[in-house]
């Protein structure tokens, strides 16, 4: 019971960390749109000529645009912390409905790139260092090297070479059928078959990193005293691998892949637009040659939410995983 | 500086990344004799198959692959050596005084990069190149800003340790300014680690120009293996060395700059060998 009180009040410290990072984010946001080229209303509106002079007016009242900046920062905070994000004349549909819409795919996409990656690198991460120098750890340690130093975009290009057009195993694009209306399992089945390759794309670079990581740890955590006692008490070498030290290596590996979960949102920009994923990332992609600012913008702020909320979860996480942390 | 080289030269891996980077900027450098004028001239027919007249090929546009390949070698390697020296010197400034002087300054840096960490990097960079308009000017800023608090974080590490050494101290009694103590003493001490990280990030900012020039925010006037892939992709069917030969150049140079860090890594930090 004493347990769940305290971690209850750390979820909730941690929340309340939160919040100077996402205000943070929306100054940081502010100081992007004065940046960009032509009046802020202007840049708000999307697409310069697109929106009508009364909107545009309209736009400057409720941004404050003919007021001191102070005060335009101050309702630009409070638009986007009410998640009044704007609309957007390409898509012709508000920025906030816009990006609901594609965070579904984009969070497919995300878990499955983080469970496919962690497991994986764990995996081969344990079995380079149970037998560290021969030649299957030299083996996983070049694999992990290349894939380290391999473009996402290109990997993804090369998968479909292999996979969708020479074998023909694979669709190329996209995340389902759309012709083909499936229904109940038919359809799961079709969007895992589309969802196959661009998880690939990008679990590949993240696994090097966390197979890495984990031989690191495993080798770091098979010299400490506890491994030494569970040996005197006569435990087998197996057992004392998984049930000791692969606990504690674990936890580097898990910290990291709660720190990665920006970076592999930036990773699936370019995952999603080489796929035509329909998630944030091909969002963003169309935005770009749209010249839609406001939309990226609202993109940057809504994913940077959406890696605060992730974080905390992999702090709870962490906790359910070492209950030595009771910060 | 001799036992620095025979330390390297045990690292195998090390020397094979020496000797690929070698044959990178050697092209890069040579590009502009062994393939003079624009590598965005038209030099033969389109899609010209690789190891015919042309070393590898021609493009939708009958340009030459294997000079985009050289002029795109200087592109890569000039961003990834100006956007890290920019990181590295802004992070040392800042991690150094966060480190030195410790108080606010230190939260300040803490929480900055605790929000770089946060928010994602890589839709900031492009937020960044879209806004100022793509140009290796903006490329090169941008990189440098999504990778300095890497940097600071390090050198406010070292920086922290060191304070309380004898030396430094020693230094300190003797009335040395500030600034003496922290360039003549403790920044001589993190020179490896700085230049571990510093190659680390050459690799990095490598990756990062590519997939903004392949998502089409390249610097229009310069030729770079990002935008090649990113204009053939739409040939994969029909020409495949269009995208296939740039990868292998990214992939290559990135692995060799890879291999480079951790030789010097190993070099550097003899305590850390087994």
């Amino acid at each position: 019971m004493r347990a769940g009180a305290g971690r209850a009040s750390y979820v909730l410290r941690r929340l309340l960390q939160a919040v100077p990072v996402i205000v943070a984010i929306i100054v940081l946001n502010f100081l992007l749109l004065h940046l960009a080229p032509g009046d802020a209303a202007q840049v708000l509106a999307g697409e310069a000529g697109s929106a009508s002079p009364e909107y545009m007016a309209q736009l400057r009242h409720r941004f404050g645009l003919d007021r001191p900046v102070a005060v335009q920062l101050l309702l630009y905070v409070k638009n986007m912390l009410t998640l009044d994000l704007g609309f957007s004349f390409r898509h012709n549909m508000p920025v906030v409905e816009l990006i609901a819409g594609r965070l579904g795919p984009t969070l497919l996409l995300m878990l499955t790139t983080l469970v496919l990656s962690v497991t994986a690198g764990i995996g081969l991460g344990l079995l380079a260092a149970a037998r560290a120098g021969n030649w299957r750890d030299t083996l996983i340690s070049i694999l992990a090297l290349v894939s380290y130093a391999t473009p996402l975009f290109w990997v993804g290009l090369m998968l479909i070479v292999v996979f969708s057009l020479k074998l023909d195993w694979l669709p190329t694009s996209g995340m389902e059928t759309v012709a083909a209306f499936h229904e109940g399992w038919a359809r799961v089945l079709d969007i895992a078959r589309h969802l196959v390759l661009p998880a690939l794309t990008l679990s590949l670079f993240y696994m090097a990193l966390y197979v890495r990581l984990m031989r690191a740890a495993m080798l770091e955590q098979a010299g400490m005293d506890y491994v030494t006692t569970a040996r005197a008490k006569g435990l087998g070498e197996s057992r004392i691998m998984l049930s000791h030290v692969l606990r504690n290596a674990v936890l580097p590996v898990v910290t990291m892949a709660g720190v990665q979960v920006g970076s592999l949102l930036g990773g699936s920009v370019v995952v999603e637009s080489v796929f035509a994923w329909p998630g944030l990332g091909l969002l963003a992609f169309q935005s770009l040659f749209a010249r839609d600012f406001n939309l990226l913008l609202g993109i940057f702020f809504m994913s940077a939410c959406l890696v605060v909320a992730v974080n905390l979860a992999v702090d709870v996480v962490y906790t359910l995983l070492d209950p030595r942390i009771h910060a | 500086m001799k036992r620095f080289w025979h330390r390297f030269a045990r690292s195998r891996p090390g020397l094979l990344g020496v000797a690929i980077l070698a044959v990178v900027v050697a092209v890069a450098v040579a590009a502009p004799v062994i393939f003079p004028g624009s590598p965005f001239r038209r030099v033969d027919r389109p899609f010209a198959p690789p190891f015919g007249r042309h070393l590898f090929g021609t493009d939708v546009l009958g340009r030459d692959v294997a000079a985009g390949i050289a002029h795109g070698a200087r592109t890569s390697l000039t961003i990834g050596v100006l956007a890290t020296s920019a990181a590295v010197l802004v992070g040392t400034l800042m991690g150094g005084l966060a480190g030195y002087y410790g108080g606010r300054v230190d939260d300040l840096l803490m929480r900055t990069t605790e929000f770089f960490q946060t928010i994602p990097t890589f839709l900031f960079a492009i937020l960044l190149v879209a806004i100022l308009a793509p140009s290796v000017w903006s490329i090169v800023f941008a990189i440098a800003v999504v990778n300095w608090p890497t940097v600071a974080r390090l050198v406010r590490g070292e920086f922290l340790a060191m304070r309380g050494r004898e030396f430094v101290q020693a230094g300190v009694c003797l009335g040395m300014t500030d600034g003496r103590v922290i360039f003549r003493h403790i920044l001589p001490n993190c020179v490896s680690p700085i230049i571990v990280t510093g190659s680390l990030i050459v690799a990095t900012a490598i990756l990062i120009e590519s997939a903004l020039s392949f998502l089409g925010l390249g610097d229009p006037n310069v030729m770079s293996w990002g935008f090649m892939i990113g204009s053939g992709r739409t040939f994969l069917r029909s020409a495949w060395w269009l995208c296939t030969i740039p990868g292998v150049a990214i992939l290559l140079t990135v692995l060799a700059i890879n291999l480079v860090g951790e030789g010097l890594n190993d070099a550097l930090n003899p305590r850390l060998r087994r």
